[in-house]
């Protein structure tokens, strides 16, 4: 029999979007000095959800001002518990408007109900709820006698988690007692425009958090302020790359959070049927769309055939289609630009003699869609193998020793994640040990939480965010 | 034939070669399942799946004639009040109480329905072999064309794995082409996944036409991990043999969401061949009038209430 899921849409009446948005600067939304209005859209509908605001290099100057102002005259005379509090109400508001969030950030950046609903808004929340609780101990992280913040930090986030990234970016800054100038990705500018409300409901002192919006051109002015003491940036390697040299000549400090290709290594003993939806949790979580994916599926060669028909009868069952369906599992991919870099990548992958698999399955006509794909046949010298795809395409690649499997999983920039799949504990911390990857989990993949620190080896960036080592990064002080 | 032969060694062997299964990974899994939104047209359909597919149970020391005879006439016509309720998989009483249940069935139009008798010192399995014997036997006899056999869980946790399998063999040979064979794992005594998937693959390699989560009787019994991970038993060993194996959860599935969530792990993992009373049986007694609460409400839009559903 046919057990069919009628369709179980979550209703989008929660959310109130208005046609356009102004700045916020000094606890007030206010229009651009000469910015223009750029749109913003429903990736998986191509409809216009906002018009938003293109801030110049004006508006990053008046919001550096108006958080130098906030730090000098108000953040820092609070004590910590004083912080604490606010932070602690953000996150309360956070919880309270949990269903507002998720829709919302569903409808601006296409990722499915679940996982906004089960996993980045929870997240965000707890970690403001695991910084409020820092934001009066930092005496005590292990940073030296009475750790100083650095003053005001610029903070650019990324499309794919931007409610998530949001918090992990200000949740930290303002425990520590910095103020803050924020700039959500040109794709998903919403739920920080959003947040900018939470920021107002919860009495936030004015010029704390201040939220600008637009492209690469307002980072560029918020990354060359001569008013801001740090950056911290998560996005692509190569913007990353323009970043550094910016800030190389300055006494700005800086984190980078970047690309990665993580290595999902599965070995012979490993728990077969989790190990798959370990696989699919690494690659197809969030469309793919996460710097940590697993994106090479290491696999030791006696077990590549079992393991890949059970992938493929379960990548069948993957639900794509629309992200408000709360039965669905595979958003829309986040913008046009997106899809055209997935399918180039894709196609360079046929070309270069990869095979191509996908399951039988109906994309929507509007929208940006890309199936849930992997590639056999693959080799080291792939550019699919080695480029960060972004998107639900893993590339399968054999090993057969254990120390073949380290050495592939390393033989890349990169070094963000990594997935060990085995029963063998002692397998478990040889590997862990040898691989050089910020995170490596084991027996699971893509899990966060706010205590423990993220980041990533050589071309995945500088620094760590969450958990007492991310405190560092918005800390200067006695280290000695 | 996975082994072979019944040898303690080659028992052990096959056994030992199955994959493991990750508690946590598996957890996930079931959690993630969980949060199916099934809605409309869909609910509709699975509550008149889930009810064709309930065994009916009553397992008591204070079983009585009356009792068993209320259960056939609900198990006939869940709903007196409504005719497209369709009807139950089973009735599931204990030896006794067959022949009752099964000429109550035949003179009140529930002659379709099988009577399933909960067999071979249910639900602690500890006589000996002859004793298990006889009783499966007498169950036949009175009427019973469904066996629920229970593994001798001590044998299996002190590694007496060919006890276990030579008793599931002497009972299906019993039961022949006259009754079909479930075999209960009891699955809150083996505690482990590993535990589980293996009894699960030994029971089906011994002749089990179903393979049953618990008696009922030992808290916890049909949780959803439990349930998914035999699930991918019967799925992998048909991939293995071709045949395909049964699966019946038990206890503590009491709501129509409960139900649901079943429906949507045997979809999900062994796949819709499963979702068929042939192969999926809930072991229930409280569920069925929930199902008809929630039935109702569909129907009318309007929740009714306890009153309009019959106690038996």
């Amino acid at each position: 029999m046919k057990f069919e899921y009628a369709p179980a849409p979550e209703s989008t009446a929660i959310v109130d979007i208005q046609s356009e948005y102004n700045l916020f600067i000094d606890g007030k939304f206010v229009p651009s000095k000469g910015g223009k209005r750029f749109e913003t859209i429903n990736p998986a509908n191509e409809k216009v959800l906002s018009r938003v605001t293109q801030a110049t290099s004006a508006d990053v100057d008046r919001a550096v001002k108006a958080a130098t102002e906030a730090h000098r005259k108000t953040w820092s005379k609070l004590t910590g518990a004083q912080r604490g509090k606010y932070l602690f109400r953000i996150a309360r508001i956070l919880q309270e408007r949990a269903r507002e969030f998720a829709v919302l950030e569903s409808m601006d950046n296409g990722k499915p109900i679940r996982e906004t609903r089960d996993t980045d808004i929870p997240l965000a929340a707890a970690h403001f709820f695991y910084h409020a609780g820092w934001a009066d101990k930092l005496d005590y992280a292990g940073l030296g006698k009475n750790p100083k913040p650095h003053g005001v930090v610029g903070q650019i986030i990324p499309w794919n988690f931007p409610m998530l990234m949001l918090a992990w970016k200000v949740a930290p800054a303002l425990a520590t007692g910095n103020t803050v100038v924020l700039k959500p990705a040109e794709t998903t500018p919403l739920t920080a425009l959003l947040f900018a409300e939470v920021c107002q409901q919860a009495d936030l002192p004015k010029g704390v958090v201040n939220i600008l919006t637009g492209d690469g051109s307002t980072g560029a002015a918020i990354v060359n302020h001569p008013g801001i003491n740090k950056i911290a940036f998560t996005g692509s390697t190569e913007v990353g790359k323009i970043i550094a040299k910016s800030v190389a000549s300055s006494k700005k400090a800086l984190t980078l959070e970047l690309g990665g290709k993580g290595a999902n290594i599965i070995f012979e003993d490993a728990p077969i049927d989790e190990t798959v939806e370990g696989i699919i949790n690494g690659i197809f979580f969030n469309q793919g769309h996460v710097c940590c994916a697993g994106s090479r599926l290491l696999v030791q060669e006696n077990i590549k055939d079992e393991l890949l028909e059970k992938l493929k009868r379960r990548m069948s069952l993957i639900r794509v289609g629309d992200p408000l369906d709360k039965n669905t599992d595979l958003g829309a991919i986040n913008s046009q630009a997106q899809l055209m870099k997935i399918r180039e990548l894709a196609e360079s992958g046929d070309a270069e003699g990869a095979q191509r698999w996908s399951p039988q399955c109906e994309l929507p006509e509007k929208g940006f869609w890309f199936p849930p794909t992997f590639f056999t046949g693959v080799s080291q010298a792939h550019r699919i193998a080695r480029e960060e795809i972004f998107g639900p395409v893993l590339s399968v690649i054999t090993f057969r020793t254990p120390s073949e499997a380290i050495e592939k999983a390393n033989n890349t920039p990169y070094g963000l994640s990594a997935g060990i799949w085995t029963d063998k504990g002692s397998r478990i911390l040889w590997s862990a040990q040898q691989l050089k990857a910020g995170v490596i989990w084991a027996n699971t993949f893509n899990k966060f939480d706010p205590a423990s620190p993220f980041g990533g080896y050589k071309e995945s960036g500088w620094g760590r965010e969450g958990g007492r080592h991310g405190l560092s990064a918005y800390l200067k002080g006695d280290f000695s | 034939m996975l082994l072979t032969d019944s040898s303690e060694s080659s028992i052990k062997s096959f056994l030992k070669n199955l994959s493991p299964v990750d508690q946590v990974g598996a957890d996930a899994r079931a959690a993630m399942l969980a949060t199916r939104s099934i809605k409309t047209s869909s609910k509709l359909w699975a509550i008149d799946t889930a009810i064709s597919m309930i065994d009916l149970t009553t397992l008591e020391g204070a079983d009585t004639p009356g009792k068993v005879t209320a259960l056939c006439t609900k198990a006939v016509r869940p709903d007196p009040s409504d005719n497209s309720v369709p009807h139950v998989g089973a009735v599931c009483v204990y030896n006794d109480m067959v022949k009752v249940a099964r000429e109550h069935l035949d003179n009140n139009g529930g002659k379709e329905i099988p009577v399933a008798a909960v067999s071979t010192a249910f639900p602690s399995g500890r006589a000996s072999l002859d004793v298990k014997k006889q009783d499966t036997e007498d169950a036949i006899a009175s009427g019973a064309t469904e066996i629920d056999m229970v593994i001798d869980r001590g044998a299996f946790l002190s590694g007496n794995l060919e006890k276990v399998f030579t008793e599931i063999v002497c009972i299906k040979e019993i039961c022949g082409d006259r009754a079909h064979l479930k075999v209960i794992l009891e699955t809150g005594e083996l505690v482990t996944y590993d535990n589980v998937r293996r009894a699960s693959f030994l029971a089906m390699a011994a002749g089990a036409d179903f393979i049953k989560t618990s008696t009922g009787k030992v808290s916890p019994a049909a949780t959803a991990p439990v349930v998914l991970v035999m699930l991918e038993a019967v799925r992998d060993y048909y991939a293995m043999t071709g045949k395909k194996i049964g699966v019946k959860p038990a206890g503590g599935i009491r709501t129509t969401k409960d139900a649901i969530k079943q429906l949507v792990l045997v979809n999900e993992t062994a796949g819709p061949d499963w979702l068929d009373p042939k192969l999926f049986r809930i072991g229930a007694s409280a569920l069925l009038n929930d199902l008809l609460m929630q039935r109702m409400k569909m129907k009318s839009g309007q929740y009714s209430g306890r009153n309009y559903v019959t106690l038996d």
